[in-house]
């Protein structure tokens, strides 16, 4: 079976290019050798059962980890492994353990998501020019479109910590997007959603695609992956698996054997079908009761 | 119990309980017309008929509020405005605060003079009244639900008495009441501060805080507080101008010196206190030495003020000695942030610590003898001259609007406008891009990261703007002590400005705001300085009343604006707070 297809076409422009991968803590290798792109107006999908490598290769875009090998190039330049110059270079993300700024203000998280494109120091903040406010407005300006993006517009004013959990994770989706970026990583936004709001989400992304800007997800839930996403790599044990379409990946056997976790010998039947589902279905409240 | 039925059911099945609390409230206030001791040995003039003094005074207010609090509850026309937010919990807390001042006045004079045989009736009936109001204000029905649990006990029943609900909208009134209401309540505030530091007698001072900390209380649960900072956000300038001009005003109210120093000091240890709330309340760097800044500042303008202590042989005009301090200290800051900041927090609580004690030591060593000789070593550098500013003469008395205004008045006066540097700088950096910013790396440092601030870069700024900012509060130190030792920058002492008193002030007031350290700085000045008596005590006490408050209030007494919601919104708190902490606290692998 074609395992490594690369289905997109050479003239689309790639946003991510992340070459040859690996991340060992000392002797555990999390990640090894990955190769991943992402073109522009993309959805790709990272899936994989727990503790296959996926958040920690984020955190290897990211710039959060230092990868013991590879390279990442974003639009061409290789990233320095600085989280805050990956941010500043169009990199943004969310985190599976939702890691908002819980004292602050709804509004004022999705501020803090502008740092990168203001630039308003220390003494033009005492000195308060106009240019100051000028930014400031602006800033505000911005959030709260954002804001009324993700529909979180009347809530400006609470803390984040107060919000619900879906909400919270749909802040974390606007504030990363403050920072006006041009790939965005998500990683699990649907762990602890019901079956509603993962849909409300879907719409999210697909509108954040036509947006401009690029997206790789992380996600447990089958559905919803396979639904959103234009490519799909699987990552088990830190390698990479199986990249290709999602058809293609939901029919891989290899794919199956993984996350079930037992040898796989017939062809593809009935019964496999079955035994996908029910990985689903476990993958997804494994996920649930994680980050509860 | 049928009580459990119903939380709202009073803690005390008393009848006609709010008749009985007037008429308690209306016997204690009648008392302290009365004698209640027979003998002037007891400060305070309480052997007067018809005239109250010193203690006395205090429980006349205290009675007084509650009075009036009471007969709010009644539906008394007029009388309305004064309990907007809960009716009842206001008078239990008015009526256990004259309970506290009334029992400590009683305890204090049977004590001081030896036996209850030296308490004339007044007191007894004083006393008597008292009980009888706060045993019947328990007879008052609860103003707020218990939310929390379905089965409570009774001491989570009486804390309950005492919630109370947020006021609701206010009525509109003309503008010009509202500003006038505003400049009357800081005309209040200025009166109640002035008169605690005017207190004479340790004993008037206790009693003082007794009664001033439950009023307070019953103001904020009477929903007056909520009203006032209502009217303060939206005049707010207005505001900001009264509170100073109350605090200016100050010196023209005293005629000795005597505590227009106390409220120099005072205002020395607000200022840095605030200035470390820049480093700890919004960056969320544990500074443990911030007082060896302010020690950097003090000895820089010691050495270049021509004092012929000084290893230099300069003259700084004023201005320039500010800016020298201020730099020296930014570079100190500089010197000790550059290296630990990039490391995560403990690091440099450790550094900031080792760093207080080696500038204390250091400065004790340039002696000439065991290094070179600048600041004559322990002996520290004496006789600063006083300030000069284009002609004015800060040592010399002046005669402002027909006032007399000592020399401390003046170091008050200029000291006040450093505190207003200070507070127009953390303001207007704390509602900014930086402040932001320093906010979310005290939040979560790897988000704040990840969402592109430049985490050493950020706490660099703030670390080397708090040292500063102290610098130049020692500047005007060195001038009002006109001399410096390495002892006044110690850790901890029994003196404040210290490193652990500075944490403190700003951990009691209440982080990230301006008014906490404020009120912190206040009260932990005053309180060993008006209670010499307790000397030996005072730390024990001092450590004993931050663990109490961590586990009551762990916000401090002013919570900010952000706590402050988090108040608001306790009905959604509960089951977000617990998702977000579950996730954040746990597995350690995912999500970096
Ligand atoms: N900082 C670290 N130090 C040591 N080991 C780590 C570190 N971070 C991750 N690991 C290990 O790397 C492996 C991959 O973890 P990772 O969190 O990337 O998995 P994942 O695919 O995101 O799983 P999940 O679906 O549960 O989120 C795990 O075995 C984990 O224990
Ligand atoms: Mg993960």
């Amino acid at each position: 079976m074609n395992t490594m297809t690369t289905t997109t076409p050479e003239t689309a422009t790639t946003v991510l290019d992340a070459s040859g991968v690996t991340m060992r803590f000392g002797g555990l290798t999390a990640v090894r050798n990955v190769d991943l792109t992402v073109n522009a107006g993309e959805i790709v999908g990272l899936i994989g059962p727990n503790g296959a490598g996926k958040t920690t290769f984020f955190n290897c875009l990211t710039g959060l980890y230092v990868p013991t090998e590879g390279k990442v190039r974003y639009k061409g330049t290789v990233l320095p492994p600085k989280p805050h110059l990956v941010t500043q270079a169009g990199i943004a993300r969310t985190f599976q353990n939702i890691r908002l700024f819980a004292n602050m203000t709804v509004l004022e998280n999705v501020l803090v998501g502008r740092h990168t494109r203001t630039k308003e120091g220390l003494w033009s903040a005492l000195l308060r020019g106009p240019g100051f406010k000028k930014a400031e407005a602006a800033s505000h300006e911005r959030a709260k479109e954002l804001l009324e993006f993700i529909g979180l517009q009347d809530k400006a004013d609470h803390l984040a910590r107060n919000l619900p959990y879906g909400d919270q994770r749909k802040l974390e989706i606007a504030r990363a997007l403050a920072s006006d970026p041009g790939l965005l990583l998500l990683d699990e936004p649907t762990a602890g959603m019901n079956p509603q709001e993962t849909r409300v989400t879907e719409e999210l992304i697909f509108a954040i695609r036509d947006m401009g800007i690029a997206v790789l997800v992380i996600e447990h839930d089958m559905r919803f992956i396979f639904n959103l996403c234009d490519r799909v790599a699987c990552l088990v044990q830190g390698e990479k698996l199986v990249e290709g379409t999602p058809g293609d990946v939901q029919a891989d056997e290899r794919v199956v054997a993984a996350y079930l976790g037992t040898p796989f010998e017939d062809a593809p039947g009935a019964d496999e079908v079955a035994e996908v589902e029910a990985a689903e279905a476990h993958s997804t409240t494994r996920t649930e009761g994680e980050t509860q | 119990m049928t009580t459990q039925t119903n939380p709202t059911t009073p803690l005390l099945a008393i009848p006609a309980a709010r008749a009985i609390t007037t008429a308690g409230a209306a016997l204690t206030l009648a008392s302290t017309f009365l004698a209640w001791t027979w003998t002037a040995e007891f400060p305070g003039d309480l052997t007067v008929t018809g005239y109250p003094g010193g203690l006395q005074v205090l429980t006349l207010v205290g009675a007084a509020l509650t009075l009036l609090f009471t007969l709010s509850g009644y539906g008394i026309k007029g009388l309305g405005w004064l309990t907007p937010g809960g009716t009842n919990s206001p008078v239990r807390l008015a009526a256990l605060g004259v309970l506290g001042t009334m029992g400590f006045t009683f305890a204090a004079i049977a004590i001081k003079l030896g036996g209850i045989v030296n308490l004339e009736p007044g007191a007894w009936i004083g006393l008597v009244g008292a009980l009888i109001t706060v045993a019947a204000s328990l007879g008052l029905p609860h103003d707020q639900n218990i939310t929390d649990t379905t089965t409570p006990t009774p001491l989570e029943r009486f804390l309950n008495s005492l919630r109370a609900p947020a006021p609701g909208r206010p009525k509109e009134l003309p503008s010009w009441a509202e500003i006038l209401i505003i400049v009357a309540a800081f005309g209040i505030g200025l009166y109640v501060i002035t008169y605690g530091i005017d207190t004479e007698y340790p004993e008037l001072f206790v009693g003082y805080l007794i009664i001033s900390g439950f009023a307070v209380t019953a103001l904020f649960k009477a929903g007056l507080m909520a009203r006032l900072s209502a009217l303060t956000t939206k005049y707010r300038t207005i505001a900001v101008a009264a509170a100073f001009v109350a605090a200016a005003a100050f010196p023209f109210t005293q005629t000795t010196d005597q505590f227009t120093l106390i409220a120099v000091n005072i205002l020395i240890f607000a200022t840095v206190a605030l200035g470390l709330n820049i480093v700890v309340g919004l960056a969320g760097l544990l500074d443990l030495g911030y007082v060896a800044f302010l020690g950097v500042g003090a000895y820089t303008a010691a050495l270049v003020s021509g004092t012929t202590a000084s290893a230099f042989d300069v003259q700084f005009p004023f201005w320039a000695s500010v800016l020298t301090g201020a730099a020296v200290s930014l570079i100190f800051g500089v010197v000790i942030g550059a290296p630990t900041l990039r490391l995560r927090g403990d690091y440099l609580a450790i550094v900031t610590l080792g760093f207080g004690e080696i500038f204390r030591i250091a400065v004790g060593n340039l002696d000439g003898v065991s290094g070179p000789q600048i600041t004559n070593g322990p002996n520290g550098v004496p006789n600063i001259p006083d300030l000069n500013f284009l002609g004015y003469d800060f040592g010399e008395s002046h005669t402002v609007l027909g006032f007399e205004l000592g020399s401390y008045a003046n170091y008050y006066l200029l000291m006040l406008l450093a505190m207003i540097l200070v507070v127009l700088v953390f303001s207007r950096a704390g509602s900014s891009r930086i402040g932001r910013a320093w906010v979310a790396i005290r939040e979560d440092e790897t988000a704040a990261t990840a969402m592109g601030i430049n985490g050493f870069r950020v706490k660099l700024i703030a670390f080397a703007l708090g040292a500063t900012l102290a610098g130049i509060a020692g500047t005007v130190q060195a001038h009002v002590q006109s001399t410096v030792v390495p002892e006044m920058y110690v850790f901890a002492g029994p003196v404040p400005p210290n490193s652990a008193f500075l944490l403190a002030a700003v951990i009691l007031g209440g982080m990230g705001t301006i008014s906490g350290p404020l009120i912190g700085a206040t009260l932990l000045y005053m309180i060993p300085a008006k209670l010499q008596f307790l000397q030996d005590y005072q730390l024990l006490g001092f450590g004993l009343a931050l663990i109490l408050l961590m586990r009551f209030r762990p916000e401090g007494l002013i919570a900010n604006r952000r706590a402050k919601l988090e108040y608001h919104e306790t009905d959604q708190l509960d089951a977000a707070d617990k998702t977000l902490a579950g996730t954040t606290s746990g597995t350690t692998k995912a999500g970096a």
